[in-house]
């Protein structure tokens, strides 16, 4: 209907991009008719009309309910797994656990730390012991209760505070610490505090952040016959084929993963869990389809999470902004097995900045508590809640406005990159300027000045900057582009949409290049089975790596059609280019041809074109910049702030979807509001180790009514060239990284208190009120 | 719907309910059966499967349902009705939020045998055939959603609060939305949505 209504192509006559000849790299798009243009999603229809299927929907004939007995206690062995009185429950069909020998399988923690699926030591809270499957989840929770377990439990530390203590139990036998201490040093420290006028130093903490997306983890698993069939929420279809190939020893081309809709994960998801194992091995048990999704309690405990984050911050500056010296410390814990627990925290102190004499030290170490996975720019939020607040605070300290500060020590180049590789481009001075013009930010600050304390309301405004050490994107990534005779096409990629519009703006690109309407194209992808390899979604890269093989193999098309024309057309396929709906001679209107009309192409019924992404740019570094700045209101008497108003300026050169594009940067500022405001992982460190609050009662997300009604997207869209053949860098993870400094700065204009702890809340902002001097 | 909580009490009592069943579980059966049922029907044991008729989305479905089955469980896993989502099963994210009687619920903290008179309507019933309702077509237009899974909840709420509240002010929309976690963020998004289908209802756009 809708075809005969619009047509496959857009108008007539529009200019479509010159296409390259094969083995050149094309031009930058000029003008452009699709990309960069408010697109609603593709797949919008099938995601407000329900009939979007999420992992968790899926239902098969014979499908049974899976189910996860899970360790209660920090760090206990287990004497003994009784299942006898649950084996005989109604609806059970099997019961797993270490004793079963198809479950006696290593599940690798790392490449170098691998442990029994089941592993008799359960090291933190909410450790797999046993499974269930059975014909309702409520028949299968019944037996996982069911089920009888001794345990000897063991001391324990969950604060990684306390974890080099002397005395702190030890979580692995050689000890707390994952490695050495890492070190990093640049110029020297010492002498550049010399030459500072003024030198702070603090101690900042991040608490612990939880990802709970909305969908929970898990998948259904089913066999046909040798081949293993899972339908995973996850950000990465070939990330969970390959490690549970690797756990189950399986060839890959015996595990098909399939994931086309999945309902968010923020790093959670770009890795399969023990729950995948366990649902394939229920299946092949039981030899029926076996569905296997947490609760929201266990994804709490078992499916990662950002780290705490505790740091120390010392830096000097001259009189007139100059950065003189840094000097950084942090010590976290991915939990109980090597997760990262300081991974990339030092990032933006050794790079953000232009500073020539920088150290920092890393130390990571062991907790009885749940391993951390990537959360949506692992390490930046905590580095930028302490360098950005102490870049605040020097700024207070030489009486200089924040932006000019930070203005004034601008690099063109990545300095803690070895040889200091140039950026492609930076627009952190451009987010600065340009974002401060937008959001009022010196009106705002002179007005506030100005303002007489109204009762016991004050208001602030604050500002913080980052970059995303990643976001370029990379190879590998192929593309298959299929066009039918009447022109609509099939775009075959592997990557996953993870809620951040990938297949919109690949389906952009496609409308671009090949000039026809986004409503046309079809996309296959997310499936080990039918679509092409891809890394996860994950980094901010999915764009910058997939967008440019979308565009080679449209372009690829193309010059395949533009062959089959030059030989109905006895013309030179140099002489030919498209425009509009057909292929014409450049200099003889007369010669041209439609793309329906093309015999070559009814001849073979499709053109496919294959499109890689290639290299990224020798010796120069591609990564994405951003400035957030807002205005908080808050009552001195109760600690309560409100939020008045956000605005995210970033760069991540070209705007592909400016309604998605839009739509991420309000969504990461809504997720640094819960960082800097809501969230706290509490450990009950002094008596049961457990999780006092894995739930979202008790562990608050933002909700409505926790984020600023008033929040402005300003992109600041620089031309990139040279960051691939679509000047797209990443988004997804620069837009959270500085929103819970700028909030804590915000928060030190409007009351002169300084956060240095997350969350900002009122109980704990009301007790540093009343604990600061009374005022005169 | 009236408690008659003497009534709770004895019931449980007589049957040795409470055994076997959670203490909520056991009120909300017994709370909608008090309301207005036969009198033989008060109380079920757990393991008796009980007939129940629901009407969702204009359609009358017999069901053998157990008396602790949710009416999410019930949706998703025996009518394929699977628009309504599952996010914590707590009632505390709003993921599986049904109209019941146009008023928005949380199925998760509903049970099956306790939907049972409502007119429900989930988010496969606000299609006009093909066509989208106006409040799922505002959200696809203003991109009111990311992964899209706490979406259908989220319409649902916006529908609830648009039969109640036509003409919702931007405060009245936030908290009327309050009640449903968008963990991707889509907040402003959303409130541009519901403010959109409000002024589609009302015939201004």
């Amino acid at each position: 209907m809708k075809n005969e209504e619009k047509g496959i192509y857009f108008a007539e006559g529009l200019a479509v991009p010159e296409t390259p000849e094969p083995g050149k790299d094309p031009k930058p798009w000029k003008e452009t008719n699709v990309v960069g243009k408010s697109r609603p999603r593709v797949d919008g229809y099938e995601r407000v009309s329900g009939s979007a299927m999420y992992p968790s929907d899926y239902s098969l004939p014979h499908m049974l309910f899976g189910a996860v007995l899970r360790c209660p206690y920090p760090n206990a062995k287990i004497k003994r797994v009784d299942t006898r009185k649950a084996e005989q429950m109604p609806g059970v069909r099997a019961i797993i656990s270490a004793a079963t020998p198809e479950a006696r399988v290593l599940w690798p923690y790392t490449p170098h730390m691998k442990v029994e699926l089941f592993d008799s030591h359960c090291r933190f809270e909410g450790e797999a012991v046993a499974a269930v499957a059975a014909e309702t989840p409520y028949q299968a929770s019944d037996a996982v209760r069911a089920i009888d377990v001794t345990y000897e439990v063991l001391p324990f530390v969950t604060d990684e505070r306390k974890a080099m203590l002397s005395d702190a139990p030890k979580v692995h036998p050689a000890g707390n610490r994952v490695g050495p201490t890492e070190h990093y040093s640049r110029g020297d420290v010492a002498k550049g505090f010399e030459e500072a006028d003024v030198v702070l130093e603090e101690s900042y903490r991040t608490e612990c952040e939880i990802h709970t997306p909305m969908e929970l983890h898990g998948c259904l698993a089913y066999w046909d016959g040798d081949l293993l069939n899972i339908h995973e929420s996850t950000q990465g279809v070939y990330a969970v084929q390959s490690k549970v190939a690797e756990v189950l020893d399986l060839p890959l081309s015996k595990v098909r993963v399939m994931g086309r809709y999945m309902g968010g994960g923020f790093g959670s998801k770009l890795q399969p869990g023990k729950y995948t194992v366990i649902a394939a091995i229920l299946a092949k048990i039981t030899g029926c389809p076996v569905k296997l999704f947490l609760t929201r309690e266990e994804t709490y405990l078992c499916t990662g999470n950002r780290p705490a984050s505790n740091m120390k911050l010392k830096a000097g500056v001259t009189k007139d902004g100059r950065l003189t010296a840094l000097d950084f410390s942090v010590v976290g814990s991915g939990g109980a097995y090597p997760a990262g627990g300081t991974l990339l925290v030092d990032w933006l102190v050794k790079d953000l900045y232009l500073c020539p004499n920088v150290r920092t030290a890393a130390t990571d170490v062991y907790t009885n508590a749940g391993p951390a996975r990537p959360f949506r720019a692992p390490g930046h939020p905590q580095g930028a809640w302490a360098l950005e607040q102490m870049m605040d605070a020097l700024a207070k300290a030489i009486d200089m406005d924040p932006v000019a500060l930070r203005l004034k020590n601008i690099p063109s180049y990545s300095q803690a990159r070895k040889g200091n590789p140039p950026y492609t481009t930076t627009g952190l001075a451009a987010c600065l300027k340009e974002g401060a013009k937008a959001f009022g930010w010196e009106k705002r600050r002179k007005e506030i000045a100005a303002e007489k304390p109204n009762g016991s309301l004050r208001r602030g405004v604050g500002m913080a900057a980052c970059l995303w050490v990643a976001g370029g994107g990379r190879p590998p990534s192929t593309i298959i582009l299929k066009l039918f005779s009447d022109g609509s096409v099939n775009l075959n990629m592997g990557a996953s949409d993870i809620g951040t519009g990938t297949k919109t703006v690949m389906a952009m690109v496609v409308a671009e290049e090949l000039n026809v309407h986004t409503d046309v194209i079809q996309i296959e992808h997310a499936d080990t089975g039918t679509t092409q390899f891809a890394t996860p979604s994950g980094g901010s890269k999915t764009v910058p790596t997939e967008a440019p093989a979308v565009r080679r193999a449209a372009i690829h098309v193309k010059q395949q059609l533009l062959e089959m024309a030059a030989e109905q057309l006895k013309a030179d396929v140099s002489d030919l280019r498209f425009k509009g709906n057909a292929i014409v001679h450049g200099n003889d209107d007369a010669k041209k041809v439609t793309i329906k009309d093309l015999k070559g192409l009814k001849k073979r019924g499709v053109v496919v074109g294959v499109g890689y992404r290639g290299p990224n740019p020798e010796g120069k570094v591609v990564n994405p910049f951003g400035v957030q700045f807002c205005e908080v209101e808050m009552d001195i008497r109760t600690g309560e702030i409100r939020i008045v108003d956000f605005l995210g300026a970033n760069e991540s050169g070209r705007v592909m979807d400016r309604l998605t594009f839009d739509n991420q940067v309000f969504g990461g500022i809504t997720m640094g509001i819960g960082l800097g405001m809501t969230e706290v992982r509490v450990l009950d460190e002094g008596g049961s180790g457990k999780m006092l609050n894995k739930n979202w009662h008790d562990y608050k997300l933002p909700t409505a009514l926790d984020v600023s009604p008033r929040m402005t997207s300003f992109p600041i869209e620089l031309p990139d060239p040279e960051a691939n053949i679509t000047g797209a860098k990443g988004l997804g993870e620069p837009v959270t990284i500085p929103t819970a400094a700028a909030i804590a700065n915000a928060v030190y204009h409007a009351c002169g208190v300084r956060m240095t702890e997350t969350p900002i809340n009122p109980t704990r902002l009301g007790v540093m009120l009343s604990d600061r001097p009374k005022e005169a | 719907m009236e408690f008659d909580e003497t009534k709770i009490k004895m019931s449980v009592t007589r049957r040795g309910f409470l055994t076997t069943m959670g203490v909520g579980a056991a009120v909300a059966v017994t709370g909608r059966y008090a309301s207005g049922a036969s009198s033989d029907e008060t109380v079920m044991l757990p393991e008796e499967m009980a007939k129940i008729r629901l009407h969702v989305n204009g359609r009358v479905h017999r069901l053998l349902v157990e008396p602790r089955w949710t009416l999410l469980f019930v949706l998703r896993e025996k009518l394929g009705l699977t628009g309504t989502k599952v996010g914590c099963e707590r009632g505390e994210c709003g993921a599986c939020t049904v109209l019941m009687d146009n008023i928005p619920r949380y199925a998760c903290m509903t049970l099956a045998v306790e939907a049972q008179g409502f007119e429900i309507t989930t988010l496969e019933g606000l299609m006009k055939g093909e066509d989208l309702g106006r409040v799922q077509e505002a959200f696809l237009e203003h991109d009111a959603f990311q992964c899209g899974y706490c979406t259908p909840g989220q319409i649902m709420a916006a529908e609830g609060l648009l039969k109640d509240d036509p003409e919702p002010s931007p405060d009245a929309i936030r908290r009327g939305m309050s009640g449903n976690l968008c963990r991707c963020g889509a907040y402003t998004h959303i409130f541009e949505a519901v403010d959109e289908a409000g002024k589609r209802k009302r015939g201004k756009s």
